[in-house]
C-alpha cells in the first residue's frame, strides 16, 4: 500500500478578556519526520505577530517553537497547517516478538556490561511528571503479562483491557488528574488512557513513549465514528527490540494499532514533554482556549464514496473555529463545500476530546 | 596541666577526638588554645558568651522562617569554641574537596552533553533519567565558559581512625557559607588574641574568588559592565538571612523572580530606571522552580523564558539549571570509576560506603546487614528522613523492607558513621567542656584559577553526646572552623571594599522596582502606625479620664477614630454592649482587625522584611523590639494602664524609626520613595483628621481642640505660643497654615511637592497630579473668616465646611498620587504570572 496524504489545520484561540502584557509560549505543533511519516509542508501562523521567535528541536527530537509577546494584546490566535504523508507500518506479526521479560532484562542496568543496549529506550523507562509509577499499576497489568508472553501480544492485551474497562468521559478528568485516580474511577480521555497504559508498562520495567498527534475519523457506512475525531489525540509506543522500527504504537482509546490514520506530531515521556501549546502570561482574564482540528485526506480517491451523501456530519458545532472559505489568509484551504472538509469540521471545538 | 576543664569530658576510642589524642593528651594544634581557655576567668568567659548571644540576636541571624508572624524564628546557635584544623591536614582535605568539585562539574557536563557515562555503563540510567532533578529541557545547553558547578559543598565526617569521609554532596544551591562568615566575624572577636597568634586563615579570599569567578564568566556584549544578581526565593525561605547577608557582602543586588524578566534571549532586572541586563544569576532558588515555561509550571517563583536565555548562552546561572540531582547519595558508589574515566585520577577522598538498592547484589546486602545501615532516599527530591536499621523492629522493619523491595531504585543504604567529637562550651557548668559529635561542611567555588576551597567551613555539632544526626533544624549548634597556616595570613578584606564614584551611581540605578515598592510601603506603614497609636492614645486617655462615662469628648474622639478607620464601624449597638474600653483594646492588640495598630505593626514588619538588606542593623533592631513587645502583649489581657504604657512605647519606637530614616539611610532614590511614602501618609492623615473634625456631626465637647492638638503632636507648640485655652483660629492656623510646623498640613504638602519635583526631574517623569494647585487653593483661604467663631457651639457653619472641603481635596490628591507612583514604578507584587495550556 502507498502512503496516505493529509492536510491538517490545528487552530487555537485565546480570548483573554483583558490585556495580557507579557506572554511566552512553547509550541509543539509541527509534526516530526519518522521512518513512515513525511512532512511535505508545514507552517504556523501567529496573530498578533510575536516580538520574538525561536525554532529548534527538543531533547526528544521533536520540532519546537518558542514565541514571546512584549506588547499588550487581548487575544492570541495560532494556526498550524501541514501536509503529511503516512505510510503503513503495522508490525508484521505480534506473536514473534520477544518475551516481555527478555525486553525488561535487556533494559535493566548491569554494572558488568560496558556497552549497555537499549540506552536510548531507557529514557522512557522511569517516572515522569504525569506518570508516577505505583505498584497498583503493575498489579492491574499483571494478568496481561504472564511469564514468557511475547511483548506485543501482552501489550495488545493490556490495551484491550483498558479499552474494555474504561469509559471515555471528557468531564471526568483534567490535565492534572493523577493516573491512580483514573484507574479507580475508570473514566477519562485519550491522555489519561495513554498515561495509565504508560504507567502500567513502566511499572513492569518496560520502556514506553507518549505520542501526541491527530487521528482521522472516517466512519465507514454502518460503523461508529472513532472517538477522538478531529482533536489532538494521544497514544503510546512500546519498546520492542527486534521489530522493524523498534517501537510499536498502541491506541488504548480506540483499541487498535495505529497505522495510516494516526498522524504523529511529537514523542515524549508524557504529556508534559509535548503539550501542543504551553505558556505563561502576565495579566489577562480568562485562559480557556478554543481549539479546532481539521484532518482532511488530500487524495479524493481515498474518500469513501458514501461520504458525499452523509448529511449528519455537515453541520459544524456551534462556536467551533473552523476554516471558512474566503476568510483572510486561508486561501490555500479547499473550498468549504468540499465534503471531506465538512466531515472533518464536524466534531471540532472540543478541547479535552481525544 | 589543669584538668578542671575536662572534668566531665568523656574519653572514648569509639570516636576520633578532635582535641585529645588516644592517650588523652591535648593535640599539638589545640595546645595553645586550650591553655588560653584555661587561663580565662569565669566572669570573663561569661562576658564572652553574652557577647556571642548579643551579636547573634542583634544581627538577626536566624535559621528557618524568621518572618513567621507567630514568632517561630529561632536564633542561629553558635558554640564559641572553634574547630581547629592543622595546616597539613587541611591541605589534603582541601585538595580532595577541590577534586570532587571538578569531578562533579565534569559529570554534569557529560550528563547534559554526550552522556558517555551512560553509554559506557559507568552510571545506571535510573540515577539520571529516573531523577526528577534531572532537567530534560537543559540537555544540550552548554553554559558560558563550560562551567556547570560554580559553588559546591560537601558534608565531611571523620572516622575513628581520623580519616575524612564525604557524607553528602550539595550541588543545588549550597547554603551555609554566609553563616560560616558570620560565625567567623563573631568568634574571631571572642578570641581575638588566639585568632591572631594561631595564624588562622581568613575567609575573604574565598569570597573574592567566588565574586571574580562569576564576573569572569559573564557573557558581555560590547561595552557592557558585568551585572551579577543573587536570586532568592524570598523572605520565607529558611536561609533568607544568609541570602541577604551574602548579597550585601558580595555586593550583588538581592532579587526575587519577579524582579527579573526575559525579553527574547536576554534576562533583565526591572529597575526604577527601566530594564537593566543581567549577566550572572547566583541562584539560591531550586532549579526546577526557575522557569515556569519549561520547568515546573505550578510555581509563580520563576522567570518565564529563562531556559531560553540559558540556551542562547546569554546568562550564567550559578549553579547551572539541572545541577541539583547530583546530591543523590546513590551516585556515591559510582564515583571512583567515574573519576578515573573523566579525570584520569583516583578519587582522593572516599565517600561513606553506600549501596544503591537498584542493584540486585546491593539489595541482597542491605537485607542481610540491615542493623548496621542507614536507609536514605536515592533521589534528592524525595522527602524522607534517614532511617536507622537497628531502630526498626518487627512489623516496622518488614514494612520498610517491603517498601524498598517494591521500588529498590529509590533507596540507598549507607554505613553508619561514628562521627568524631569536639569540645563545646558548657552553658550549664562553670569552666567545663562537653564532647559532642561534629561534622564539617566544606565549600568550593569556581574561579578562573580552578576551584577555590574555603579554609574552614561550617562546623556543626549535635545536641547530645550520642545523637546520630547533626541538623540545625533539630537544635544542633554551629562552630567556626579555624584552619591554621604556617605562612603569612592573607590580609585581604571584603568588608571595606574601595568604591569608586561610578559604583555609587550604579547602586542607585540598580534599585529594583520591588525594593522601591516595599520602601514606599515601609514609609507609609511606619507613619500609619504612628498615627494610629497617637489616635488610640488620645482616645484611651479620654476614656480613662471620664472613668467610663460616655462624655461628649469620649464620643467625639471615638467618632473620629471610626471615621478614620482605626476603629471598626459599630454594628448594632456593639459598642454599647462591649464598652469603649473593649473596642479600643481590640483596636490596639488584635492584628486581624482591619485598621488596628497591631495590624499596622504586622504590615510594617512585612514590608521591612522584604527590604531587609537595605536597612541598617539599628533600624532592624528597633523593628525587632517592636514586634517582640507587641507579641508579648498579645499573650496576656492588658489593663488600660498597660495599654497606655504600650502606646507610649510604640510612639517611642516610632520616633526612633523616624530618626533612623532621616539620619541613617542612604539618600538615594529608594530613600526618597520611603520619605514620599511617609509624607504622603502623614499628609493624608492630617488632612482627613482635621476635615472630619470640622464636620463632626455630634457637638464637640469643650476639650475638643485640645485633643486635636494632641493628635497632631502640636500641643506643646500651641501652649508655648498662646498660653491660653485652645481657640479655633490659632489651632487651625497652627495645624493647617503654619508652614513651620512639621505636623501642619501646608508644611507636609509643600515638602511632599518638593520631593516629587526632584523625583520627576531625576526620573524624567511627569506625575500629572495637581498638588501645587491644591496647596494654592488652601493657602488662599481667608483666615479672617474664622475670627470670633466659637468652635464649641459652631455646627454646620459654611466656613468650616469650606475648609474641610479643601482638606478633603488634598487627601484625594494623595490617593491619586499613590496610584500614579504605583502604576509607574512598582512591580505589582500581587500580579502573578499564570500558566496556560492548550491541546
Amino acid at each position: 500500500m502507498t502512503a496516505v496524504r493529509y492536510h491538517v489545520v490545528h487552530e487555537t484561540r485565546y480570548d483573554y478578556g483583558s490585556a495580557v502584557s507579557l506572554s511566552q509560549q512553547q509550541l509543539h505543533l509541527s509534526p516530526r519526520v519518522l521512518a513512515w511519516q513525511q512532512v511535505e509542508e508545514q507552517s504556523v501562523e501567529v496573530t498578533p505577530a510575536p516580538n520574538w521567535r525561536r525554532d529548534g528541536y527538543d531533547v526528544f527530537g521533536n520540532p519546537v517553537t518558542w514565541i514571546a509577546f512584549h506588547a499588550p494584546h487581548e487575544a492570541l490566535r495560532l494556526r498550524s497547517v501541514m501536509n503529511v504523508a503516512v505510510s503503513p507500518h503495522l508490525p508484521a506479526d505480534l506473536e514473534s516478538s520477544l518475551p516481555w521479560e527478555a525486553v525488561r532484562d535487556h533494559l535493566a542496568y548491569d554494572p558488568t556490561n560496558p556497552e549497555p543496549g537499549g540506552l536510548d529506550a531507557t529514557r522512557f523507562l522511569f517516572e515522569s511528571p504525569h506518570v508516577r509509577i505505583k505498584h497498583e499499576l503493575a498489579a492491574y497489568a499483571a494478568d496481561c503479562f504472564p511469564p514468557g508472553r511475547p511483548i506485543l501480544v501482552a501489550t495488545k492485551a493490556l490495551m484491550s483491557k483498558i479499552f474494555a474497562e474504561f469509559t471515555f468521559d471528557p468531564e471526568a478528568t483534567t490535565v492534572s488528574t493523577p493516573i491512580l485516580e483514573v484507574l479507580e474511577n475508570k473514566r477519562g480521555v485519550c491522555q489519561d488512557f495513554a498515561h495509565l497504559m504508560i504507567g502500567c508498562l513502566r511499572a513492569l520495567g518496560l520502556s514506553v513513549r507518549y505520542v501526541s498527534g491527530y487521528l482521522l475519523t472516517r466512519p465507514p457506512p454502518g460503523k461508529p465514528r472513532l472517538i477522538g475525531a478531529d482533536a489532538s489525540h494521544a497514544w503510546v509506543s512500546v519498546y520492542a527490540p527486534g521489530s522493524e522500527y523498534e517501537w510499536v504504537d498502541f491506541d488504548p482509546t480506540n483499541d487498535l494499532l495505529p497505522d495510516t490514520e494516526h498522524i504523529t506530531v511529537a514523542i515524549g515521556r508524557d504529556f508534559s514533554d509535548v503539550s501542543p501549546l504551553r505558556g505563561v502570561i502576565l495579566g489577562g482574564g480568562g485562559t480557556e482556549p478554543e481549539v479546532a482540528v481539521t484532518v482532511v485526506p488530500i487524495d479524493e480517491e481515498e474518500l469513501p464514496a458514501g461520504l458525499h451523501d452523509d448529511g449528519e456530519a455537515s453541520e459544524p458545532t456551534a462556536g467551533a473555529l473552523r476554516p471558512q472559505a474566503g476568510s483572510e489568509g486561508e486561501a490555500e484551504l479547499p473550498p468549504v463545500a468540499d465534503p471531506a472538509l465538512v466531515a472533518g469540521a464536524g466534531a471540532a471545538g472540543s478541547v479535552a476530546a481525544g | 596541666m589543669a584538668r578542671t576543664l575536662l572534668a566531665i569530658y568523656p574519653q572514648t576510642t569509639r570516636r576520633y577526638d578532635e582535641m585529645l589524642s588516644e592517650q588523652g593528651a591535648v593535640r599539638d594544634h589545640w595546645r595553645e588554645f586550650y591553655r588560653h581557655l584555661d587561663s580565662v576567668g569565669p566572669d570573663e568567659m561569661r562576658r564572652r558568651l553574652e557577647f556571642v548571644d548579643r551579636r547573634i540576636q542583634e544581627n538577626g541571624v536566624n535559621y528557618n522562617v524568621y518572618a513567621d508572624p507567630s514568632g517561630a524564628d529561632r536564633p542561629w546557635a553558635l558554640d564559641p569554641l572553634p574547630l581547629i584544623i592543622p595546616h597539613d591536614e587541611w591541605a589534603e582535605v582541601s585538595a580532595a574537596v577541590s577534586q570532587r568539585a571538578r569531578l562533579l562539574d565534569a559529570v554534569l557536563a557529560d550528563l547534559y552533553g554526550e552522556q558517555k557515562l551512560l553509554a559506557e555503563g559507568l552510571l545506571p540510567p535510573a540515577l539520571v533519567f529516573g531523577q526528577h532533578g534531572y532537567l530534560w529541557p537543559c540537555q544540550g545547553i552548554r553554559p558560558p565558559g563550560g562551567i556547570w558547578l560554580h559553588s559546591y559543598a560537601v558534608d565531611l565526617a571523620r572516622s575513628p581512625d581520623g580519616h575524612y569521609w564525604a557524607i553528602a554532596d550539595r550541588t543545588q544551591a549550597p547554603s551555609g557559607s554566609g553563616y560560616a562568615l558570620e560565625n567567623r566575624l563573631v568568634v574571631s572577636r571572642v578570641f581575638p588574641e588566639m585568632f591572631r597568634s594561631l595564624h588562622v586563615q581568613h575567609l575573604a579570599d574565598f569570597f573574592r574568588d567566588q565574586q571574580e569567578g562569576l564576573i569572569a564568566l559573564a557573557p558581555l556584549d560590547e561595552g557592557e559592565q558585568p551585572h551579577v544578581v543573587l536570586l532568592t526565593p524570598g523572605p520565607y525561605n529558611e536561609t533568607y538571612f544568609e541570602h541577604a547577608y551574602l548579597a550585601r557582602y558580595l555586593g550583588f543586588p538581592l532579587v526575587e523572580g519577579q524582579d527579573l524578566t526575559v525579553r527574547g534571549e536576554t534576562v533583565y532586572l526591572k529597575t526604577l530606571r527601566g530594564l537593566k541586563r543581567v549577566h550572572v544569576i547566583l541562584r539560591r532558588q531550586d532549579d526546577d522552580y526557575c522557569d515556569p515555561l519549561e520547568l515546573r509550571g505550578d510555581s509563580a517563583l520563576g522567570i518565564p523564558g529563562l531556559v531560553n536565555v540559558a540556551r542562547a548562552g546569554r546568562v550564567v546561572i550559578a549553579n547551572a539549571l539541572g545541577s541539583g540531582f547530583l546530591g543523590s547519595g546513590a551516585l556515591m558508589g559510582f564515583l571512583p570509576a567515574v573519576c578515573r574515566r573523566l579525570l584520569g585520577e583516583e578519587l582522593a577522598m572516599p565517600s561513606v560506603a553506600t549501596w544503591w538498592c537498584g542493584e540486585k547484589p546491593a539489595l541482597d546486602f542491605v537485607r542481610e546487614n540491615f542493623d548496621d545501615l542507614v536507609i536514605k532516599p536515592a533521589y534528592s527530591t524525595q522527602r524522607m528522613d534517614p532511617v536507622f536499621g537497628y531502630e526498626l523492629k518487627g512489623e516496622e522493619r518488614a514494612e520498610m523492607l517491603r517498601r524498598i523491595e517494591a521500588r529498590p531504585h529509590a533507596y540507598v543504604a549507607q554505613e553508619m558513621v561514628n562521627l568524631s567529637q569536639a569540645p563545646t562550651w558548657s552553658r550549664a557548668h562553670e569552666r567545663r567542656l562537653l564532647a559532642r559529635p561534629v561534622g564539617l561542611r566544606a565549600y568550593a567555588v569556581w574561579s578562573p584559577d580552578g576551584y577555590s576551597v574555603m579554609p574552614g567551613g561550617l562546623a556543626r555539632v549535635a545536641v547530645g553526646a550520642n545523637t546520630r544526626i547533626i541538623s540545625m533544624q533539630r537544635g544542633g549548634a554551629s562552630k567556626d572552623a579555624w584552619v591554621l597556616t604556617d605562612g603569612p595570613v592573607s590580609e585581604f578584606t571584603m568588608l571595606k571594599p574601595s568604591i569608586g564614584v561610578r559604583d555609587l551611581v550604579r547602586a542607585g540605578a540598580n534599585l529594583t522596582s520591588r525594593v522601591v515598592e516595599n520602601l514606599f510601603w515601609l514609609g507609609r506603614y511606619s507613619e500609619r502606625f504612628d498615627d494610629s497609636a497617637r489616635l488610640l492614645r488620645v482616645a484611651l486617655a479620654r476614656v480613662v479620664e471620664a472613668g467610663g462615662a460616655r462624655t461628649p469628648t469620649v464620643l467625639s474622639v471615638m467618632e473620629l477614630a471610626t471615621l478614620l478607620g482605626v476603629l471598626p464601624k459599630p454594628e448594632e449597638d456593639n459598642e454599647v454592649k462591649q464598652g469603649s474600653e473593649h473596642v479600643l483594646l481590640e483596636a490596639i492588640y488584635d492584628p486581624d482587625q482591619p485598621g488596628s495598630l497591631a495590624g499596622n505593626i504586622r504590615n510594617l514588619m512585612w514590608s521591612a522584611t522584604h527590604v531587609r538588606e537595605r536597612l541598617s542593623l539599628d533600624h532592624w533592631h528597633s523593628l525587632n523590639r517592636l514586634q517582640r513587645d507587641q507579641q508579648a502583649a498579645l499573650r496576656k489581657h492588658p489593663t488600660l494602664t498597660e495599654a497606655l504604657a504600650f502606646l507610649d512605647r510604640v510612639l517611642g519606637v516610632s520616633s526612633s524609626l523616624t530618626g533612623f530614616a532621616m539620619d541613617n539611610m542612604t539618600r538615594d532614590e529608594g530613600w526618597r520613595f520611603l520619605i514620599v511614602g511617609r509624607r504622603l501618609e502623614r499628609l493624608s492623615f492630617l488632612a482627613r483628621s482635621i476635615a472630619y473634625f470640622l464636620r463632626l456631626p455630634s457637638t464637640p465637647g469643650p476639650g475638643s481642640l485640645e485633643w486635636l492638638l494632641e493628635l497632631s503632636d502640636s500641643i506643646i507648640t500651641y501652649r508655648s505660643r498662646y498660653s491660653r485655652q485652645p481657640e479655633l483660629l490659632p489651632v487651625v492656623d497652627l495645624l493647617v497654615f503654619d508652614d513651620s510646623n512639621p505636623h501642619g498640613v501646608i508644611f507636609q504638602a509643600s515638602v511632599l511637592a518638593r520631593y516629587l519635583e526632584r523625583m520627576a526631574r531625576e526620573l524624567a517623569a511627569d506625575f500629572d497630579v495637581d498638588l501645587a494647585g491644591c496647596i494654592r487653593r488652601l493657602q488662599n483661604f481667608d483666615l479672617t473668616r474664622l475670627e470670633n467663631v466659637q468652635f464649641s457651639d459652631c455646627s454646620d457653619c459654611p466656613t468650616c465646611e469650606e475648609l474641610a472641603g479643601l482638606l478633603h481635596d488634598l487627601h484625594s490628591i494623595t490617593v491619586q498620587l499613590s496610584d500614579v507612583l504605583g502604576m509607574r514604578y512598582f512591580t505589582h507584587v500581587g500580579d502573578v504570572s499564570r500558566q496556560t495550556m492548550a491541546l
